[in-house]
């Protein structure tokens, strides 16, 4: 069967990990994966250019994790399974560190959750929402 | 003959093992979603199981990119805790079930199923959450445990028909052991959520309740809910549920519903758990 990624790039605000977006990012996501070791984790976190110059990403990649631009990790093939070996790493929350690539801030956006979440009325479609 | 005698579905959010471990399941934001599962924890005491077959995700923990096998079964004596980037949780190991667990293996290949074998594993939330609610913080896990883990992180990740398809192959190699074993069938992840870009928070507790439904009453028409509606209405991080399907298969045509719970939020999802069995004929 012929795969259809074209199909998930309507959901709006959304990024979906695909093959592609794998093969891609396979060294950004390896990157992340080393931050399971703890010695790892404080290398990084006391330099982190110095950490990502072994690794064989792009150097937007590793300007996007410099920059702590989740969004643009995904962007460049990042997972956010992955990505939250970073925020881990700096004793972030999935909440905390999720709500960075919203329009809300943290603490906006745990009271959303707290009140039952994003209701999905709108949130199906870019071309309903206008986007595309 | 061995015999699969419950099915089990439960979300498996890393925050809630954090609670655990970290003794605020009593404080005012956890206790709700705890409490939901009081009555698990009893009825598991009253009909414990020698072995359950742990359908899962990893979370990038053990796997990483390197490899990523769409399903894959676990054959060792034993599973150790994945520092999953804070520290591996302070939790028993997995008790290993190796040969219930080589005999299901093989039965699946054999019967088409390219199941990846792993002699060595570390385990993860996706798979000690749900026992964590299942049976709070003993010393020892009172059950042996089959990881089984899927692929639902990257796309594609393997069909509903093919999860549900799954778990008859299992029902069949289960009932084809020789040993009189009590076997449950665990599905978890799920329910609505998303955890990443501008959609981020998404919950759809009216799509995930109609899910329940669907999985207990007519799972033949569930199966063919394409990915795409998961991602839509369930959030990037809902086509988990899909290992739902492969529980649910492994429970017959037919099955009683023991226990429902819903609750929203935890952390960033709508926490859904069902106990299943099978209706005898």
């Amino acid at each position: 069967m012929k795969p259809n990624f074209e199909q998930y790039k309507d959901i709006p605000g959304t990024t979906i990990f695909t093959i592609e977006s794998a093969q891609k990012g396979f060294h950004l996501n390896q990157f992340c994966m080393s931050l399971r070791d703890a010695e790892n984790r404080k290398r990084f976190l006391a330099d982190g250019p110095a950490y990502l110059a072994d690794w064989d990403m792009t150097d937007e990649q590793k300007q996007a994790v410099i920059d702590r631009d989740f969004q643009r990790m995904l962007d460049l093939g990042g997972n956010v399974y992955f990505l939250s070996k970073i925020f881990a790493a700096e004793g972030l929350s999935y909440v905390q560190a999720v709500s960075t690539m919203t329009d809300m801030n943290a603490e906006e956006y745990q009271q959303m959750m707290i009140n039952g979440g994003r209701n999905i009325e709108g949130w199906r479609s870019k071309k309903e929402r206008g986007e595309a | 003959m061995a015999k699969i005698v419950a099915g089990i579905a439960t979300s498996h959010v890393p925050a809630v093992g954090h609670a655990v471990d970290m003794g605020k399941t009593q404080d005012e934001y956890w206790k709700p979603m705890f409490d939901g599962y009081e009555f698990s924890k009893q009825w598991a005491k009253d009909n414990p199981a020698d072995v359950a077959i742990i359908v899962y995700n990893d979370h990038a923990s053990y796997f990483g990119m390197d490899i990523m096998p769409t399903f894959a079964i676990g054959i060792a004596d034993s599973y150790a805790i994945c520092d999953e980037g804070y520290g591996p949780r302070p939790i028993p190991a997995v008790e290993g079930a190796p040969e219930l667990a080589t005999h299901v293996a093989a039965s699946l290949i054999t019967d088409d199923f390219d199941m990846t074998v792993l002699n060595l594993l570390e385990v993860d939330h996706g798979l000690t959450v749900p026992m964590s609610l299942m049976y709070g913080t003993p010393d020892k896990w009172p059950t042996k445990v089959i990881p089984l883990p899927v692929n639902v992180v990257m796309n594609p990740q393997p069909s509903g028909e093919r999860c549900l398809a799954l778990g008859k192959a299992i029902k069949r190699a289960v009932e084809q052991f020789d040993g009189d074993l009590k076997v449950e069938i665990w599905g978890t992840g799920g329910m609505s959520h998303q955890i990443q870009g501008a959609r981020a928070g998404l919950i759809n507790l009216p799509w995930d309740i109609q899910f329940m439904d669907d999985l207990i009453n007519q799972p033949e028409v569930l199966q063919y809910k394409p990915h795409l509606e998961y991602m839509i209405e369930a959030g990037s991080e809902g086509v988990e549920l899909i290992m739902w399907l492969i529980m649910r298969g492994a429970l017959g045509d037919q099955v009683n519903e023991v226990y429902r719970f819903n609750h929203v939020p935890a952390s960033n999802t709508s926490v859904g758990h069902l106990i299943l069995t099978p209706k005898e004929d």
